[in-house]
């Protein structure tokens, strides 16, 4: 059994899961609901197996001393996959709101198929890793960055939901529940709170990420901060969501515009994530992949 | 005419309070922070007209747009945004510093009557004695209750997560401290970097930002440099300078620096960066004089003459990593003190006695061939840093206590009618008010049994 096989598995079990999700929006059954939960829960369960066992394989190799698997981009797309299911997995046991998943699990499908699939970008094996990633705040910054995203990839599946709900349930009618797929959906107001608390948790986050990023950058190169698109990146998700979070203290920032704002955020997370990488050139080239 | 000005002042004051303002300044910053990370920054000259032409470097040039992050436009987005953050937090602090200075010891009418989280009581009980019970709990739930006698009613105040009203000025304090201590670096700090070839020292480094030599004020040496790469391969696994610091010719400090392992000295750093090939590789060779038995150690560099005794000389002519599967050999050529010019020969690094046999005046053995480093470390006196460290970890406790935590109050008040106590709660939180909610429907039964006296009894 290797990690690889196991990474595999997830992405099937993830798979599995975004169905069982579809199945309970169109047969509305409790049970299939909580089946869903579950299988998303054990596709965690298995990619955290698996995210421990590569973290063991890289002790293994004669020559290398071992790291947190976290140091190209198909590990770090493999560790977003399994930040968001974690994060979501947090919300649902806390808000217990099960439509979500429908729109938070194609996310960490796709993440999931992307690392296994692309051979262009993404390169599976382990290799050695240059001197200057050798440091343990290499771990404490990828995980503090990802579960940040990860916040961030939950609220924007909400704020879709919470896009696509409003606009039907502002011209519905009468006092009676809507029905149909949308009278699934938690209620605009909740999704709303949802966005808001997802970002809540996705923000102290990214600030310890950018935080540690900055002492790391510091205690290698005695600079804190320089300018690097990446750094630059991650500050301008940091406006956004600060944005976000005063705006939620005005009057007709919330709904809608907060959604959109949302989706805004998210979008420049994923250029800060992924589009600095594979778009500008900098200082996180992924160990040159 | 006055009443026009104070009014106008009063706007001005009013826009730069504003949580517009500070919206629009954040995405403000965000929006223009991409152009940076578009555009090269810093670039030569001609790489920018190359890539985009003259006109358009002239029109980058002119809108500081090639290094924005100092621009004037910038730093004025930045500086309005500190100022925003002043205002809005003069204006609201007052408000807050009364919670702790003045705290409501005495629920109003409009508070027991008018709050969301409320319940009554009635009880046979004197007014101490509910006092003697319901306090344990409230102590447990929120705080020392303060117990306030007023007009014949006793009223119970008791709060708990007061600091989190200070969260949002504590992350903004933190921005204004993480700039200060910017600041602080770029004015009393610098960047600068050095190249020391092994053995070698120095006691100055190159400025990064153009300012030229800055001297240390004490020395540096660098003993040895060492690289070691994976196994087979020629990735670089680790690279580490033996760094010595001197003051006055008296050894101070040593250390052994690598890659995410610096060395700091007087608050100045230093840092393994690079490092690459110093000078002419040389061979240490041991030369015996066959007559005399003596021996000399020398070290040559490929070509070079090098004396020996009675006015013989010597040149190492060639090298090799691997002679025939014998490793590391060099070719050597002798000149007679006449200066005739001998034959070449090979000498094994692995076989030392082997040129004895050669039978010549002198006898040579290759102990080592050595390409000297430099090591390159780039320096930085940061005198700023540890505010910045301040002001991220207050930035951290900050964001943290206003977002998760709440202010949670709760007001008792008892009022003996007759031979009744009448109890009314209320409680509020200035956060989550949803979740309050839920636990103060919980806290109400913990309080009625209270009031009965038979928690106890339940629990058990």
């Amino acid at each position: 059994m290797d990690s690889g096989l196991l990474f595999n598995l997830t992405t099937i079990v993830y798979f599995a899961a975004m169905v069982l999700f579809f199945a309970y929006i169109a047969s509305k059954s409790e049970k299939v609901a909580l089946t869903a939960t579950l299988t998303s829960l054990g596709g965690f369960l298995i990619q955290t197996t698996a995210i421990g066992l590569r973290w063991y394989e890289s002790y293994q190799i004669p020559g290398q001393d071992g790291r947190a698997p976290m140091t190209n981009l198909y590990e770090s797309v493999v560790f977003f996959a399994w930040s968001i299911l974690l994060i979501y997995l947090l919300i649902d046991w806390k808000y217990k709101q099960r439509t979500i998943g429908a729109f938070v699990l194609p996310i960490a499908l796709f993440t999931m198929l992307w690392a296994q699939l692309d051979s262009r970008y993404m390169h599976s094996g382990i290799d050695p890793l240059v001197p200057a990633l050798q440091s343990n705040w290499l771990t404490y910054h990828v995980v503090t960055c990802f579960l940040g995203y990860a916040g961030f990839a939950v609220a924007f599946g909400v704020s879709v939901m919470y896009l696509l709900k409003i606009g039907k349930e502002e011209k519905h009618q009468g006092k009676e529940p809507m029905g149909g797929i949308l009278g699934l959906f938690p209620t605009t107001r909740i999704l709303d709170d949802l966005n808001y608390r997802a970002i809540m948790i996705g923000f102290p986050l990214l600030t310890l990420g950018i935080i540690t990023g900055a002492a790391w950058a510091n205690y290698a190169w005695g600079t804190y901060w320089s300018w690097d698109p990446k750094e630059t990146w991650s500050l301008i998700v940091w406006f956004i969501y600060a944005a976000f979070i005063h705006a939620r203290f005005t009057r007709g920032w919330v709904g809608r515009r907060a959604a959109w704002l949302s989706i805004f955020g998210f979008a420049a997370t994923i250029f800060c994530y992924l589009g600095v990488n594979l778009v500008l050139s900098g200082l996180h080239s992924y160990g040159g992949s | 005419m006055t009443e026009k000005s104070k009014s106008f002042a009063d706007q001005i004051w009013d826009f730069l309070c504003s949580l517009k303002l500070t919206i629009i300044l954040l995405l403000l910053l965000a929006l223009t922070s991409i152009i940076g990370t578009v555009l090269q920054q810093n670039a030569p000259a001609s790489e920018y007209i190359r890539e985009y032409g003259q006109s358009n470097y002239e029109l980058f040039k002119n809108l500081q747009f090639i290094d924005m992050y100092h621009s004037f436009w910038f730093i004025g987005i930045l500086a309005l945004f500190s100022v925003n953050l002043i205002c809005c937090s003069i204006k609201n602090f007052p408000r807050v510093w009364k919670f702790v200075t003045d705290p409501m010891l005495v629920a109003s009418s409009g508070i027991l009557k008018g709050s969301a989280n409320k319940a009554e009581y009635t009880s046979k009980e004197s007014t101490q004695l509910i006092i003697e019970r319901i306090s344990p709990l409230l102590k447990k739930e929120f705080g020392k209750p303060t117990v306030t006698d007023k007009d014949g009613k006793t009223y119970l105040f008791a709060q708990k997560g007061i600091y989190s009203r200070f969260g949002a000025y504590v992350t903004h304090l933190s921005i204004l401290i993480i700039m200060a201590g910017a600041i602080i670096g770029n004015v009393w700090g610098y960047k600068a970097y050095v190249n020391i070839v092994e053995g070698t020292e120095v006691d100055k480094v190159m400025s990064r930002s153009g300012q030229g030599q800055v001297p240390l004020g004490f020395t540096v040496r660098c003993d040895d440099f060492d690289v070691s790469y994976y196994p087979n391969s020629n990735r670089p696994k680790d690279y580490n300078s033996d760094l010595v610091v001197l003051e006055d010719g008296k050894e101070i400090l040593r250390k052994r620096i690598e890659v995410n392992d610096p060395l700091t000295y007087k608050g100045i750093t230093f840092y393994q960066s690079s490092y690459g090939p110093a000078g002419n590789a040389f061979f240490k060779v041991k030369a015996t004089d066959n007559k005399s038995g003596e021996t000399i150690d020398v070290k040559a560099n490929q070509n070079q003459t090098i004396q020996l005794p009675g006015g013989y000389t010597f040149a190492v002519t060639n090298f090799t990593e691997n002679d025939r599967n014998f490793g590391p050999a060099m070719q050597l050529r002798v000149n007679t003190p006449d200066g005739k010019s001998g034959a070449p020969f090979v000498v094994w690094q692995n076989f030392p006695e082997f040129d004895a046999k050669r039978a010549g005046t002198f006898s040579f053995a290759l102990l080592g061939f050595e390409q000297p480093q430099f090591t390159g470390l780039q320096v930085a006196k940061d005198p700023g840093v540890n505010v910045v460290w301040l002001g991220c970890f207050l930035m951290v406790f900050g964001s943290l206590s206003a977002f998760f935590f709440s202010h949670k109050r709760i007001w008792v008040c008892l009022e003996e009618d007759g031979k009744k106590t009448k109890i009314a709660v209320a409680a509020n939180a200035h956060r989550n008010q949803p979740g309050f909610s839920l636990a103060f429907d919980d806290l109400q039964q913990k309080l009625e049994s209270c009031i009965k006296n038979e928690s106890q009894k339940k629990e058990g």
